[in-house]
């Protein structure tokens, strides 16, 4: 049984942290180096927030929790996001 | 420098934002499913596959938000049908759901929702953009998407060609029967497969999809099709393996995948 969903479904939570719609966007995973577009990570939802691993590698590159009165976003798995304008 | 022009539809993509959402028409989709027709004023319209962050509040203040495909659209500058601050969700009821069966049993009209979106740049089709062919596959519920698309390619008119390869349980489970019926033809073909019961007289068996029937009834590789995949996690994860051994490449395959939760 799988568990995992895809980047699709961090559009909502990253919307409140970015200007443009980050899902679209390709970012480079910081333990294989490869490059994807954030909707297809593999997002798990079954955590306290949400975790987006690499599809290649599974290293964690996000996590968002979101308390009510904060967002707690880390980026720390990802070496760059690519933004267009 | 960027060798693709940017289109103007990237650039005047709404904001998302919350949204208050009144209930104006429940009805039922399939014998687990609900269609849901919400008025919105304050919704700025949405490209085709976008989604929405539905949020519920129970009285003692606990809050419970997933995401819901809208299958309809109204990009800007076009004729809208559904009218612009109309919002249609199609929502199928997952049995050990927090939201779902709420939303599917419960809700009436007069009722009131809170809506985050419209959420989503990377599973939309825009009118337009491309005159490459494109295959759509879905799985269950996951067709909503897909069908937001197939409409708002028909209401378009646009010239690119339309493949809808759909997977459902019986007859009784399709989505948008009488509408998906209504758009094929010549720009938009249709083809279902059953996996547990068909009309009588279906020709094909009756059973998963495979790869065999996928390479059947899907535009081949070689005509380069941009490809959207909605479904479960395991679904998408079968047809999109599949396709890439087909010969598609990864980059022209979309996936959306929609879990139990």
């Amino acid at each position: 049984m799988t568990d995992h969903l895809d980047g699709n479904v961090l559009a909502g939570a990253l919307s409140e942290v970015f200007t443009g719609d980050v899902t679209a966007a390709r970012a480079r995973c910081g333990g294989c180096g490869r490059m994807s577009v954030m909707a297809e990570a593999m997002v798990y939802t079954n955590a306290p927030g949400l975790v987006a691993r690499c599809a290649g590698c599974d290293q964690v590159l996000a996590t968002i929790v979101d308390t009510g009165d904060r967002l707690i976003l880390s980026l720390a798995g990802l070496t760059a996001i690519e933004l267009r304008r | 420098m960027s060798a693709e022009p940017m289109t103007p539809v990237r650039a005047s993509r709404p904001r998302p934002a919350w949204h208050v959402a009144t209930v104006v028409e429940t009805r039922r989709e399939t014998p687990t499913a609900a269609r849901l027709v919400l008025d919105v004023p304050t919704w700025p319209g949405s490209e085709a596959g976008s989604h929405v962050d539905l949020r519920l509040t129970a009285p003692d203040g606990y809050q419970a938000s997933r995401s819901y495909s809208i299958a309809s659209s109204t990009p800007a500058g076009t004729t809208a049908e559904p009218p612009a601050g109309q919002v249609v969700l199609a929502i199928d009821e997952l049995p050990d759901g927090e939201v779902s069966p709420f939303l599917v049993r419960e809700v009436r009209p007069g009722d009131q929702l809170e809506l985050h979106g419209p959420l989503g740049a990377f599973f939309v089709w825009r009118p337009g953009e491309s005159d490459r062919p494109v295959q759509l596959i879905a799985g269950g519920s996951g067709v909503v998407p897909l069908y937001a698309m197939a409409a708002a390619h028909g209401a378009a008119d646009d010239a690119a060609r339309f493949r809808l390869l759909y997977s459902a349980r019986t007859p009784a489970d399709v989505f948008f029967a009488d509408e998906l019926t209504a758009l094929a033809g010549p720009a938009f073909g249709l083809d279902l497969v059953y996996t547990r019961e068909a009309p009588d007289g279906w020709p094909d068996a009756v059973g998963r999809l495979t790869r065999e029937t996928l390479a059947a009834r899907t535009i081949p590789a070689a005509e380069r099709p941009r490809v959207y995949v909605c479904g479960s996690t395991g679904f998408v994860e079968a047809v999109a393996r599949w396709l890439q051994e087909l010969g598609h490449a990864a980059a022209d395959i979309h996936t959306e995948r929609f879990g139990g939760l």
